[in-house]
This record gives structure tokens, sequence and C-alpha cells, in this order.
């Protein structure tokens, strides 16, 4: 069966710590990065486990900042 | 070119189209309709475009849209439609965009009446809308002048990119002259590269706007754009008639077709051996100053006349800075003056008796 | 890897002055994508009144005019008179339509006028720090309605898209939502099909969306989320109220 293989990167300092990615990602992988403060001073969003994703874009599609960019191949 | 017999309202439209005015954004008010009618009768003619909107609210941003896309672009209303667009003219003052804006003034406040006035003066040459702006006013005094200058007034509008008001009253829009469209003196009228037509992929978006949150923006915006221009149409672009300041024992002051009625009374004074001048401003913003400096000692008063409570008359005495007696004679609410009341007061003032 | 999703060519760089998690972002986002997927962006001309979304002309890379409070519509049908080939699009918030500009808008339908209104409802006066909108829910607190409104004192909300969608005009009226990932997919195709209907020169073509507004609700952004899927959605329920070639 096809696997999708997803990454997705974070402009981080355009973030502005909203968190509404965290709610849509079907993997539950992108959360807040609360070891580090952007150049706006917020928690920016990221992703830990990138294995894991498999480019949906939900999180793109709710980011309201444009911060994710979304690649995505899928595997045979 | 042979005369025609127009009403003052149609040959302003005629006179907007000849200029190459091909929008048109209007509403009912008396004593104006017949020009909105005529451009709804006219501009499909040419392939332009009348639209009534729902307010002058409405008619006066679509002008805004119309303009800032770059066309050449026109309303008309009376007093209190004139009311409801001074936000509007704000706006395309600040924004910078050309486009005439004719005011058949009608009496006031308020509801007021429809006869002839020209109790809107404050409005026109002061600003009705908010901020540090001035747009050109005209006031005819003739249909053959209002025509002149309607067509005068496109250039000037697109020259220095702002909003030209024409302001006529009741008899300027009602009344019926013989008129001709000449051709005008050309002016140097710069590209229009600013106008939103679609950016096609070639150039950066042009913005239409007159916002600037960043205060020290905004005030370069009012004064390096703004203030800059309105020096030099404060230079150039003023417009007046006088006769006999030089000589006079009384100076009268009137605009539009109350100076008509003042040119009999002065008549009627020289009959009599009375030297009688006057000074008509074409332009009541940029005001004439400085042809109050030709008053000489002799002049023993100026009368300043208006179909108002007295506005110009503000100017007036600012323009003579204090030399001269200013005296007013005028009727409102849609009343015309009488030349036999303004050959009194002029008698007066001549005779001393003031 | 193929890149799947970018920053639309419809948006400039300049990032967005909303507050985090203010869903103008993404409304924004979703008018630029669909602007530049139907290859109009050369041809677009956007008009964006008084409200948050005053500073839109930063943010859409395309020729825009900043109109004043409510008449966006009326700035709109004077540039598409002039320039009938263009596409024109006002972006309006509630304060702005549903409120000062009910006039101007209800007339651009009633003339069938060619240009597409987004329509962002977020039931409340954003820029000007949470005032009540006509939009404004009963019992639902604002800097004007302190003790939450009260429909004895000023009415029930109002309800745009039923109100204009009687208007023969208004060829393409729905109303939409971007509280969660799959409601945004939908907002796009709303969008995109209510621009088509002005490509097609068939009229007036307005989306609603319902919006959060974080800051002026009191609330984080993903409380915002949840009180307009709770509560926004019951009173202004999601759907199309005309779209072109219904049976009359």
């Amino acid at each position: 069966m096809a696997k999708a293989k997803g990454k997705v990167t974070f402009i981080e300092d355009r973030c502005k710590g909203c968190e509404l990615c965290t709610t849509v990602c079907p993997v539950n992988i992108v959360v807040m990065n609360r070891d580090e403060i952007n150049i706006k001073g917020y928690h920016p969003a990221t992703v830990i486990e990138m294995d894991k994703c498999i480019g949906c874009a939900n999180c793109a599609m709710i980011c309201p900042d444009v911060v994710i960019k979304v690649e995505r191949e899928i595997k045979k | 070119m042979a005369k025609i017999l127009m009403k003052g309202n149609e040959a302003i439209g005629a006179a907007a189209i000849k200029a190459g005015c091909n929008y048109f954004f209007g509403y009912p008010i008396t004593p104006q309709n017949e020009l909105p009618e005529y451009m709804s009768r006219e501009l499909p003619k040419v392939n332009g475009c009348f639209l009534q909107a729902e307010s002058e609210v409405a008619a006066i941003n679509m002008v805004y849209g119309a303009a800032g896309a770059g066309a050449r672009v026109m309303t008309s209303s009376s007093s209190p439609g004139m009311a409801l667009k001074q936000e509007g003219i704000s706006y395309i003052a600040g924004a910078e965009l050309p486009c005439v804006i004719v005011n058949i003034v009608r009496g006031g406040p308020g509801l007021g009446g429809i006869q002839p006035a020209q109790s809107d003066y404050y409005q026109a040459t002061r600003g009705g809308g908010n901020g540090d702006y001035r747009h050109v006013v005209y006031a005819p005094s003739t249909l053959q002048e209002t025509v002149d200058l309607v067509m005068e007034a496109f250039d000037v509008a697109d020259q220095y990119r702002m909003p030209v008001m024409i302001v006529g009253d009741g008899m300027t829009g009602q009344m019926m002259e013989p008129v001709e469209f000449k051709e005008l003196k050309k002016r140097e009228l710069p590209v229009k590269d600013w106008i939103t037509d679609g950016t096609k992929g070639e150039r950066e978006p042009n913005i239409i706007n007159s916002l600037f949150i960043d205060p020290q923006e905004l005030e370069d915006h009012v004064n390096d754009r703004l203030e800059a221009k309105y020096r030099i149409i404060e230079e150039k672009e003023v417009l007046y008639e006088e006769y006999n300041v030089e000589d006079a024992d009384v100076v009268c002051i009137a605009y539009g077709t109350t100076s008509r009625i003042v040119k009999n009374a002065i008549a009627e004074c020289e009959a009599e051996g009375l030297k009688v001048g006057l000074i008509r401003p074409i332009t009541l913003w940029p005001f004439p100053h400085k042809v109050f400096d030709k008053i000489t000692d002799k002049t023993k008063g100026l009368l300043t006349v208006e179909m108002s409570t007295g506005q110009m008359i503000d100017d007036v005495k600012i323009a003579i800075a204090g030399r001269k007696p200013v005296y007013f004679h005028g009727r409102t609410g849609g009343m015309i003056p009488n030349p036999n009341d303004i050959v009194n007061e002029i008698k007066k003032i001549a005779g001393g008796e003031k | 890897m193929a890149v799947v999703f970018d920053r639309t060519k419809g948006l400039t760089s300049k990032i967005f002055h909303y507050c985090p998690g203010c869903t103008h972002g993404v409304i924004h986002r979703l008018v630029a994508e669909v602007l530049e997927e139907l290859d109009v962006l050369g041809k677009a001309v956007g008009v964006a009144p008084v409200g948050c979304s005053v500073f839109a002309y930063d943010y859409f890379n395309c020729d825009m005019h900043e109109a004043a409070h409510g008449r966006a519509p009326a700035v709109a049908t004077g540039i598409k008179r002039v320039h009938p080939d263009s596409v024109v699009f006002t972006y309006q918030g509630d304060g702005d339509l549903a409120s000062i500009g009910t006039a101007e808008i209800i007339h651009a339908a009633h003339r069938g006028e060619k240009i597409t209104t987004i329509f962002v409802n977020n039931a409340i006066y954003g820029m000007t720090g949470g005032q009540m909108a006509p939009t404004t829910l009963i019992g639902q607190k604002a800097t004007t309605a302190p003790y939450g409104r009260d429909a004895e004192h000023c009415g029930m909300p109002l309800k745009v898209s039923e109100m204009l969608s009687t208007i023969d005009g208004a060829k393409f009226v729905e109303r939409v939502s971007v509280h969660n990932a799959s409601n945004i997919r939908k907002t796009k195709k709303a969008i995109k099909k209510a621009f088509e209907i002005q490509l097609k020169g068939e009229g007036f073509g307005i989306v609603e969306i319902l919006s959060t507004c974080p800051t002026n609700w009191g609330m984080t952004p993903l409380e915002g989320l949840k009180w307009l899927e709770e509560n926004m959605l019951p009173y202004y329920p999601l759907g199309n109220f005309r779209t072109p070639g219904e049976v009359e």
C-alpha cells in the first residue's frame, strides 16, 4: 500500500504561538516549542517526530500567519 | 462654434462629456436633478456609465473608486446632499484623486428650501470633511463661464490630483443661456501611472489610500504632498474679475449670480455720479487676496453682497486686513438680493452715513 | 519531496498585524490562493474598508483601495464600472458591512454588481476594541454591551446571508466558517465559486465567513474556535443560500 511521507518546515519568526495548528494534526505531532522564543517573544510551533508526518497540510491550512510549508511524497 | 441655448444643469453635463468625463454617479435632489437626468441620457451614447447611487454617500464613494481606477468622473448634488459627501471628499483629497464635484446650492440649514443660495461657502472653502485639506472651488456667474470652468476643472483635477468643486446656485442650474464649448488652453497633465487598472503582472500593486497610521508619515504626507500643491495652486490658479477697483468710493465684493445683480446696482450708482468698484472672485479657493491691495485711500468702505448671512465676508476681512471698513448686505433662505437695496447700501457707505 | 503547501503569490511577504489566532489571516490566505489559482492577480483590484482588515492593502499582492467605513461596495462599484474586465472584490468585517455599510451592500447586490464580497463575521468590532456589532450574539458580552446583548434592548443579531439571498442580483450567497481544517477547505471552495461567478459576469457574489476574535472575545485562540462552533454555528447556520442555475 503506498505510504505518504511528509515534511513540514516552520518560518519560526512569523509564528505568534496561537497553537491552532496543534489541534488539527491527524498524527498529533505538531507541538509548541517551549524551549525556544522567537523574535516576537512567542513559543513557535514545531514538529519533533517528523518521521510520522504524512504531509496532509492540515496544520498549514489552519495557520493564520503562513508559517508552515509542507512537502510530501508517496512511497511505493 | 454656434451657441446653443441650454439649461444650466444640462450645460454642465454637456461640458463634462466634452471634457472626456465618461462616469457620473449621482442622486436625486432639487435643484440639480436635470444634471443626473442629462447624464443618464447622454453617457450611454459615448459608452460612458451613469449610475444612480443609493445615497450621496454611496455616490461620492463610487467617484472615489472610479477616480482611483483612472477615469474622468463627476458627481453633483445640492447643499444637504453635499453635506453627506463631505467625508468622501476628505478621503478623495487625502488619497489625491482627481474628480469634479458640482454643488447647485439651495437655501439652508437643514432641509432648508430649494431656491438659490450661497450659504455653502464655508462648507466649500473651509472643507466640510475632516483634516487639513483644500480643493479648488470655482464660482461661475454665467452659464458660459460655468461651461468653461467645468471643462477646466477636469484638467485642474488631473494636473494637481485633487477634487475640484463647481459652486453654482439654483439660478445657475435652472436658467437657460446660450453657451458654446470652446477648446481649452493645453495644460501639462501628468501620466496616470498610479491607477488601479490591474498590475497585469508587470508592476508593483498600486494602492489608493488615505490611511497613514504612523503620525510622522501622515504629517509628511499632508505637508509634502497636499500642502505643497496647495501653495502652488494659491500661486498659479487664482481667478477673479475686477472692475474700477483703484478709483472707487465703494468697492463691492460678490460672486456667482449675485455679482450680476451687483453689476446692475453699480451701473445705477454710476448714473448718479458715484464711483463703485467690484471684485468678483471666480475661485473661492484660492481666494483672490492680492487684488485687494489695489484698493486706494479714496475708497470709504467695502460692501460684501451674498445670498447668505455672510460667509465670504470673512475672507474679505482677511484680504483687506483692517485697512477699510467692511459692510454686508445679504438675503438668504432662497431670497434674491434686490438691486435697489444694494444701491442704498452703497450710497450710505459713500455718503459716510455708515 | 514535492512542495504541497507554500505561501501563495497572492500574498505579499508582509507579516500580518492580526492578533495571535485571529482567523483573518486564514481568510486572507484563502482569498489570495484563489486569486492565484484563477490566474487573475494581474486583473484583481481589492477594496478594504475600515476595520481590522483596513491594512489589507499591505497583504494582498494586487491593486488595492482603502475605503471609508462601510463604503467598500460603492468604491468597488466605481472600479468595476470603469474596468469591467477587472476582478473586483471587497473584504469587509461585520461592523463595516452589517452596520454602517448595510445600504451599500444591499444596493450592490440589488444592482447585481459583478463584484465579490468577502464578509468576515466575528460577531464583534475588532479594531476599535470589542464593541457590540449587529452580529453580536444574544448574551454575548462586548465593551458596549457589558451585561451581554439583550434583544429587548437592541434587537436580535442580523443574519446577513439570509437577508441578501432575497435579492435577485445576489447570484451567489454562501455562509461558511474557518473554525477547523475541513471547514477551511469548504470556505476556499465557496470563495473560488464566488469569484468564478464574477468571471462569468453572472452578478453579485458574497461569502459570509464566520471567524474568531480571541482578543475581544476574551479567550485563547483555541477557546475561540470552540466558542464559534458552540455559539455561532447554531445561530448562523452554514450553507449555500443562493447559487446560479438554481430552479427559482
